[in-house]
C-alpha cells in the first residue's frame, strides 16, 4: 500500500519548516563527521577505511580522464623534442661539461667517505628499495594538496612511505589500499616536514599553508639562511630518510622563508614511493633486551682492551710514591678489563636494561 | 494539495541530474594538467546547487544532497570528512531563510546573493581549516578558489529560470 493511499494520506507537514528540520539535521551530521575525523592521531581526517574504499572506486574513473592529458603532454613533448633537438643537444652538451667536473669530486670524496666509514665502522643507511607510480588526480586548492597515485598495497607501499619526483620531495603516503594510494604534497596545509639545510646544517620544520612555497618554521638563530640555499630533509622523526634534496630557500615579500621546492619544476605525473623504513620501525627497543650482545672477534676484543687501557691511563692520577701497588689482575680474553670499571660499567649501552630479568 | 504541481517538479530533474553533473564537472578537473606552469581552476561545483535548490522550493531532500555532494569533496580532496558538507550547508541554510528576498529577483541581484553566500561557505572552510592544521591557508589560493566558484553564477542562474516557476506553492 502506497503512501499516499494509507490513513496519513491527509497528514499535511509545513515542507519549509520540515526543509529547516533537515537542514539543521544535515548540519549535525557534518559537525559530528568533522569532530570524528579530529580524532585521528594521524592527522589526515580520519575514516581511513572510507577514504580507501572511495579512492578504489575513483581510480578507474579518474584514470581514464587524465588518460586524454597524459596523451597530450606526450605529443606535445615529442612536437618539441623534434622542433627543439638542436638547442636541446647544445643545452645537454653543456650541463655534461659542468657535471663532468662534478662527477671527479663526486667520486673522490665518495673514496674518502667509504674510506671515514671502514674506519670509524658507521652503520650506513641500506639502499631503500622504491616503488614508481603515477599521479592519476591532481587536487590543488589551498585547503588541500594531494594526489591519487595508481599503485597501493600490492607494491608494498605503507601510510608514511615518502615519494619523489625525478628532481626532489614530494610528499609523503597518507592512504592506501588495493591498486591505489593517496600523497599528500609537501605544500598541503596538514603537511609537516622536519628539513635541514645544507650549507649550516641548520634544522627547521617545512610547513605547508596550500601555496606553491611552503613556509619555514621553527629556524633557530639568526641569518641562519641565505637565499637560494638547499634545504634537505633532516631524517628527524623517521619519516622521510636524511639528505633527500626537497628546494631552495627563497624569502617572501613579508620577509618569511620559503622553499621553492624542486619537485615544482615539472609536472609531478610519475612519482617513486620510498619503501622506507627507519631504524626504529625496523627494530623495536624490546630486541635490543631479547639476547646478548655477538661475541667480539679476537681483533675487536683486543682493539676494545687496548682502548679501555688507554682511557683508563689516561684518566687515572700519577701514583703516589707510598701508595701500595694492586696486585694484577688475570684477564680473558674478550672480556672487559678490570682496569676500567667505570667506563666498562657505569655506562651501560644505549637500549640495555640497566635490570635485567634471569 | 493538488497532486499535479507536485509532479511538475521531479525530484530527479532539480535535485538528481544536477548534482550527478556537479560530481562529474569535479572529477573532470581534478585531472593531473599543467601548461606553462598553469593549472586547472578548482570550483566548488556544488556551491551551484547550494544556492539554487532553496530559490527553486524548499525541500527535505536537497540538504542530505548537498551533504553528500560535500562528503564526495571531502572524500575527493582529502579534506577533512564533513568540511565541504558543513560548509555547504551553510550557504543552503542562508539561501533558505532569505529565500522570500531572492524570488522573483533580477540576476544582478541574485548574483550579489551567490556573492555573499559563497564568501560565507569559504569563510567557514577557511577558519575551519585555520583551527585544525594550526596554519593559515594562503590567502591568494583561497581567492582563486572563491573567484572560480563565483564564475559558476551563470549556471545557478539558469538553473533557478529553469525550475523556478515549476512548482507554484513557492512562487
Amino acid at each position: 500500500m502506497a503512501f499516499r493511499d494509507g490513513p496519513l494520506q491527509d497528514l499535511k507537514v509545513p515542507l519549509a519548516w520540515t526543509a529547516v528540520g533537515a537542514t539543521i539535521l544535515a548540519i549535525v551530521a557534518a559537525v559530528v563527521l568533522l569532530l570524528a575525523g579530529r580524532r585521528d592521531p594521524a592527522g589526515t581526517g580520519g575514516f581511513p577505511q572510507a577514504r580507501g574504499a572511495f579512492s578504489m572506486v575513483a581510480k578507474p574513473v579518474d584514470a581514464v580522464l587524465a588518460a586524454p592529458v597524459r596523451w597530450t603532454r606526450d605529443g606535445v613533448d615529442y612536437v618539441e623534442g623534434y622542433f627543439f633537438a638542436v638547442s636541446e643537444n647544445r643545452r645537454l652538451k653543456h650541463q655534461i661539461r659542468d657535471l663532468e667536473s662534478w662527477r671527479d669530486a663526486a667520486v673522490a670524496l665518495k673514496n674518502v667517505n667509504d674510506r671515514y666509514e671502514a674506519l670509524l665502522k658507521l652503520k650506513t643507511e641500506p639502499p631503500i628499495p622504491m616503488v614508481t607510480g603515477r599521479a592519476v588526480t591532481d587536487t590543488r586548492g589551498p585547503f588541500s594538496n594531494a594526489r591519487l597515485l595508481d599503485v597501493g598495497v600490492e607494491g608494498g607501499i605503507k601510510v608514511g612511505d615518502p615519494a619523489m619526483s625525478e628532481h626532489g620531495v614530494v610528499g609523503r603516503v597518507v592512504g592506501v589500499a588495493k591498486g591505489v594510494s593517496r600523497m599528500l604534497l609537501l605544500t598541503d596545509v596538514d603537511s609537516r616536514t622536519p628539513v635541514l639545510i645544507d650549507r649550516t646544517n641548520d634544522r627547521a620544520i617545512l610547513t605547508g599553508d596550500g601555496s606553491a612555497f611552503p613556509r619555514l618554521d621553527y629556524l633557530r638563530g639568526q641569518d641562519t639562511l641565505k637565499a637560494g640555499d638547499m634545504i634537505l630533509t633532516s631524517g628527524d622523526g623517521g619519516v622521510f630518510p636524511r639528505g633527500l634534496p626537497v628546494g631552495e630557500a627563497v624569502k617572501d615579500l613579508r620577509g618569511v622563508w620559503r622553499v621553492r621546492l624542486y619537485s615544482d619544476r615539472s609536472p609531478i605525473d610519475f612519482v617513486r614511493v620510498l619503501l622506507f623504513q627507519d631504524f626504529s620501525q625496523k627494530v623495536g627497543p624490546d630486541t635490543f633486551n631479547e639476547s646478548a650482545p655477538p661475541a667480539l672477534t679476537p681483533s675487536e676484543a683486543a682493539d676494545r682492551t687496548a682502548a679501555l687501557q688507554r682511557a683508563a691511563a689516561a684518566a687515572k692520577p700519577a701514583p703516589h710514591p707510598l701508595a701500595p701497588v694492586p696486585a694484577p689482575t688475570p684477564s680473558a680474553p674478550g672480556a672487559t678489563t678490570p682496569a676500567a670499571p667505570t667506563t666498562a660499567t657505569a655506562h651501560p649501552p644505549a637500549g640495555a636494561d640497566p635490570d635485567p630479568q634471569p | 494539495m493538488n497532486r499535479g504541481q507536485s509532479q511538475a517538479l521531479q525530484s530527479h530533474a532539480w535535485l538528481g541530474w544536477p548534482l550527478v553533473m556537479c560530481v562529474a564537472a569535479t572529477l573532470l578537473l581534478g585531472v593531473p594538467f599543467r601548461i606553462y606552469g598553469l593549472r586547472l581552476p578548482e570550483p566548488v561545483f556544488p556551491m551551484v546547487l547550494a544556492f539554487a535548490w532553496p530559490v527553486i522550493r524548499p525541500s527535505l531532500l536537497a540538504p542530505f544532497g548537498l551533504l553528500a555532494a560535500g562528503l564526495f569533496l571531502d572524500l575527493f580532496w582529502s579534506a577533512p570528512l564533513g568540511l565541504w558538507g558543513l560548509c555547504l550547508l551553510l550557504a543552503y541554510a542562508g539561501a533558505l531563510i532569505s529565500r522570500s528576498l531572492m524570488t522573483g529577483r533580477s540576476a544582478p541581484v541574485l548574483a550579489v546573493w551567490y556573492l555573499a553566500l559563497t564568501g560565507i561557505a569559504f569563510l567557514a572552510a577557511y577558519l575551519f581549516v585555520m583551527l585544525r592544521a594550526h596554519v593559515v591557508p594562503n590567502l591568494t589560493g583561497a581567492l582563486f578558489q572563491l573567484g572560480a566558484t563565483l564564475a559558476l553564477f551563470p549556471f545557478a542562474h539558469r538553473l533557478i529560470d529553469r525550475f523556478e516557476d515549476a512548482d507554484i506553492r513557492f512562487r
